[in-house]
């Protein structure tokens, strides 16, 4: 193996922020040709290490060569033209412009002065075509799937002459077939000689996908490994620096509590639609059970969850709480009925980027309290302290910015922010998303608890193992029709993925 | 972490020696009449309108607003109040109150008209303050009918021109609504929900906040001040020109805010800062005059010390430095390693 020349070697880096050590003497390199799977826990330092390598932040020490190379790239453009191509976590596309225009902004095809359109629309199709992508570089990006959006990023980033092409957590907003297509594409690329980075939390990726494995724990280097050296168990406990069994817990405590039926339901719904989102849907949440919305990207389960919490208004049929019948308009209505919601798309809809943690937790709280009486800062700290401590938040303190977190770490302060309001439904959509193997059990574990005390959870992943492992019951989805409901006894992936696909599920 | 006070403090201070250094009394105050008098009360008392419109200025920003309008509200509440009183009794309480009033609901009439527009059309700020920036001077223009009006009012030139215990009674307006914008964004949520919808006006929304209602009041407050502020104005030269009174405060208030520190995509802001920003722009006004600049070269001048001041807070700007030396520091090292 040593024989063959390395790509990139990144030697003893450290990096510090104000407060935070996020890499300290961290080693990793790469050869031409592989699938390396970068993992570690929420804030372990990957995306820094990955960001130190793109010019985006400045290294305090260390050394990176790139074929034998030393560079040190000031800027994102620089790093792209010596052949570092990046895919970051938080990718920004503009859903409102065309797709070539997402691919080329800030570096258009210029003739005479003036972008040159077709030669631009030209690129992008041979650049799309290389990722297996055929589309109409023409159309707005926002029309197409978030997976083709994600081909973009990825087209977008790759240039001919690239040698590196990073993705950090490229897959956590796609289904299983999406990250197939991906997968693909990957392989292809590979066989082509590019070193690919690859950040997942998802453990079945990574042994799928990877010819090595870095490790990093708490910003330090753990170890190299090649993938079929290293067994599932290692890797785990490897990352979080102990063995783990929590995820047998899990199912425990939801199998302890399944006395639903009797009680009536906290929140129900006749033949509730919204034209063009999801057709006419009857949803009963009883207290203290788990309901999980199962389908593809698409299906309609975010749409359910939105109109329950009033972030879209339904435009037919009836939404009961507690039996009274209520008019959902706005968030405001719904929290004051008691409903949370964790959205999916955490950077859009739901960090307040510019505030400290500490404001981002009491948000929600306060926000019900009115603008007159306002939480003393000392009860605010002592919130935050709790939830920090409660979802083991990595931060220097309650006064960090939340921006400066780690995307894993960003999710459970949104999760903190609700668990304090205290709500009786808490809507969760792809809680779990970006959020590592521990701290996932860890969820889980508080959805389990939190749902003994009687609170009623809408569950949606994309994650069909969690649905199974979690729920009381399953709510099937396909293209914006609700089509069965399961109850969850002794049903199995496959037969949730065939309900999904259009098989005959044993309905209820 | 660095004080964002510590740029606009440090231009006040150059500001002031630079005026201390061409007229050695400049920082000399001297009693007459039982009054204080010098240059510095002197800025500090012009400067009380900008003040006050900056306040509001500043909330706007926060929300990623801009409000264009002040300028023209300045002048309408000038010309409303002035209209009354030059009608009624001039030295009535009554006639005072009446006008004072009337003016203000005006003034909170004219903010509930760009909130509208804003928060629940949906408007792009920069167009729907526009629309009253122009409007609004044609109504002040049909109050005073083209005129200008002067008025003989004691009690209503007591606000602009008044003493109270030695100190133009502009500076205690001043003071008070300070104190009271302290109050309302440390004390209240007011200021959390300003800075949240600033940044994230989904995510807020989601939260539960009502981001209309915020953006609505933030035009309410802003128009409110910028109506103090015509009383002001108008009452310190006892009439009213619908066509100048206010001319440009809206660019000086927006200057006023950036210089201050706070960025003009919302999110965090820094009251103090605006403050700061607000006394320097009228120290700089006052010295160009006081120096005796050349009326050509006055907004020249002006825009270049606005220019500096902002680059010096800019992060990009203050990148290239540092990427720079960077740069330098590797160069040296290697030609020491050589
Ligand atoms: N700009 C920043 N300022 C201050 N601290 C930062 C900044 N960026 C990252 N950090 C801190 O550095 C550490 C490493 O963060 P990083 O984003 O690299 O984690 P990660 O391994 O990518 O985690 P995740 O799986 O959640 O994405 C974290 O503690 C984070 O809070
Ligand atoms: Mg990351």
């Amino acid at each position: 193996m040593d024989e063959k020349k390395h790509r990139l070697i990144m030697d003893r880096i450290s990096k510090h922020f104000p407060g935070v050590k996020a890499l300290t003497n961290v080693s990793f390199r790469m050869f031409p040709g592989e699938i390396h799977v970068l993992m570690g826990q929420n804030g372990a330092g990957k995306s820094t290490l990955i960001k130190v390598l793109t010019g985006v932040y400045s290294i305090d020490s260390g050394e990176i060569r790139l074929d034998d190379k030393e560079i040190r790239a000031q800027s994102p453009l620089e790093a792209q033209e010596l052949g570092i191509s990046t895919v970051y976590q938080e990718v920004n596309l503009c859903t409102n412009l065309t797709v070539s225009e997402n691919i080329f902004i800030g570096r258009e095809p210029m003739k005479r002065g003036r972008i040159d359109w077709k030669e631009m629309h030209a690129e992008a199709k041979v650049l799309l075509k290389r990722l297996n992508v055929d589309i109409d570089p023409t159309k707005q990006l926002g029309e197409y799937s978030v997976a083709i959006q994600q081909m973009v990023a990825i087209a977008r980033a790759l240039n001919i002459s690239a040698k590196i092409l990073i993705l950090d957590e490229p897959t956590s907003s796609l289904d299983s077939n999406e990250v197939n297509e991906l997968f693909k594409v990957m392989r292809k690329l590979k066989s082509e000689g590019l070193a690919i980075l690859f950040v997942t939390h998802f453990l079945d990726q990574v042994y799928e996908m990877s010819d090595r494995i870095t490790i990093l724990r708490n910003g330090e280097f753990v170890g190299e490994y090649k993938a079929e050296e290293l067994s599932r168990m290692e890797l785990v406990s490897k990352m979080i620096g102990k063995e783990m069994d929590e995820m047998e817990q899990v199912q425990e405590l939801v199998e302890s509590h399944s006395s639903i039926g009797h009680q009536s339901p906290f929140l129900e719904t006749k033949q509730l639609a919204r034209k063009g989102s999801i057709e006419r849907f009857d949803l009963k949440l009883y207290p203290g059970e788990i309901l999980s919305l199962a389908g593809l990207l698409g299906s309609g389960r975010t749409e359910i969850a939105r109109i329950l919490f009033g972030a879209d208004r339904a435009d037919q049929g009836e939404l009961k709480i507690k039996g009274r019948s209520v008019n959902l308009k706005s968030p405001r209505i719904a929290i004051d009925n008691g409903i949370a919601f964790c959205p999916e798309n955490r950077k859009s809809e739901a960090i307040i980027d510019d505030l400290t943690i500490r404001e981002n937790i009491i948000l929600a709280m306060q926000a019900s309290l009115g603008i007159f009486k306002y939480l003393p800062k000392k009860k605010q700290t002592e919130f935050a302290d709790e939830y920090i401590k409660l979802l083991n938040i990595k931060a220097p303190g309650p006064e960090t910015l939340i921006k400066n977190l780690s995307g894993g770490n960003q999710q459970k302060v949104i999760l903190g922010r609700w668990l304090l309001t205290n709500p009786d439904l808490l809507i969760l959509d792809e809680p779990t998303r970006g959020i590592d193997v521990g701290a996932k059990a860890e969820i889980m574990k508080q959805m389990g608890l939190l749902c003994q005390k009687g609170m009623s959870i809408l569950f949606i992943s994309s994650e069909l193992e969690e649905v199974v492992r979690t729920s009381h019951r399953i709510a099937i989805l396909r293209d914006r029709h609700k089509i069965a409901e399961i109850d969850n006894h002794n049903v199995s992936q496959q037969d949730i993925m065939k309900a999904i696909a259009g098989g005959v599920p044993n309905e209820k | 972490m660095k004080n964002k006070l510590f740029w606009p403090l440090v231009t006040l201070a150059v500001l002031l020696l630079a005026n201390l250094i061409h007229n050695h009394d400049f920082f000399s105050i001297t009693i007459q009449d039982g009054h204080l008098f010098g240059s510095l009360i002197d800025i500090l008392n012009r400067a009380a309108p900008l003040v006050l419109i900056s306040i509001g200025m500043t909330f706007v920003i926060a929300t990623k607003g801009i409000d264009l309008s002040v300028g023209s509200v300045v002048s309408i509440t000038g010309a409303m109040a002035c209209l009354i009183i030059s009608k009624g009794d001039g030295s009535s309480m009554s006639v005072l109150f009446t006008a004072l009033g009337i003016s203000l609901l005006l003034a909170l009439a004219a903010g509930a008209w760009n909130g509208l527009l804003v928060s629940l059309l949906g408007i792009q700020p920069i167009v729907a303050t526009l629309i009253l920036m122009v409007a609004g001077r044609g109504v002040a223009q049909l109050i005073t009918d083209g005129q200008i009006l002067t008025i003989s009012s004691k009690p209503y030139s007591f606000i602009g021109a008044g003493y109270l215990f030695g100190l133009p009674f502009s500076i205690y307006i001043i003071a008070f609504f300070f104190i009271i914008a302290s109050v309302l964004t440390r004390k209240t949520a007011v200021g959390l929900f300003i800075e949240s919808v600033g940044t994230n006006p989904t995510a807020s929304r989601l939260a539960g906040i009502r981001s209309g209602l915020i953006i609505f009041i933030v035009y309410v407050l802003c128009s409110f001040l910028s109506g103090i502020s015509g009383f002001i104005l108008s009452s310190n030269v006892s009439s009213a020109d619908g066509n100048n009174a206010g001319l440009w405060y809206e660019l000086d208030a927006i200057l006023a805010v950036v210089i201050g520190g706070n960025s003009l995509n919302g999110g965090r802001f820094y009251l103090s800062g605006t403050i700061v920003g607000a006394l320097i722009i009228q120290t700089l006004t006052t010295s160009i005059y006081s120096m005796g600049v050349p009326p050509e070269v006055t907004l020249v001048v002006k825009s270049v010390v606005v220019l500096v001041v902002c680059l010096i807070q800019s992060e990009a700007f203050g990148s290239v430095f540092a990427a720079r030396r960077r740069k330098r520091d590797k160069a040296a090292k290697q030609g020491v390693s050589a």
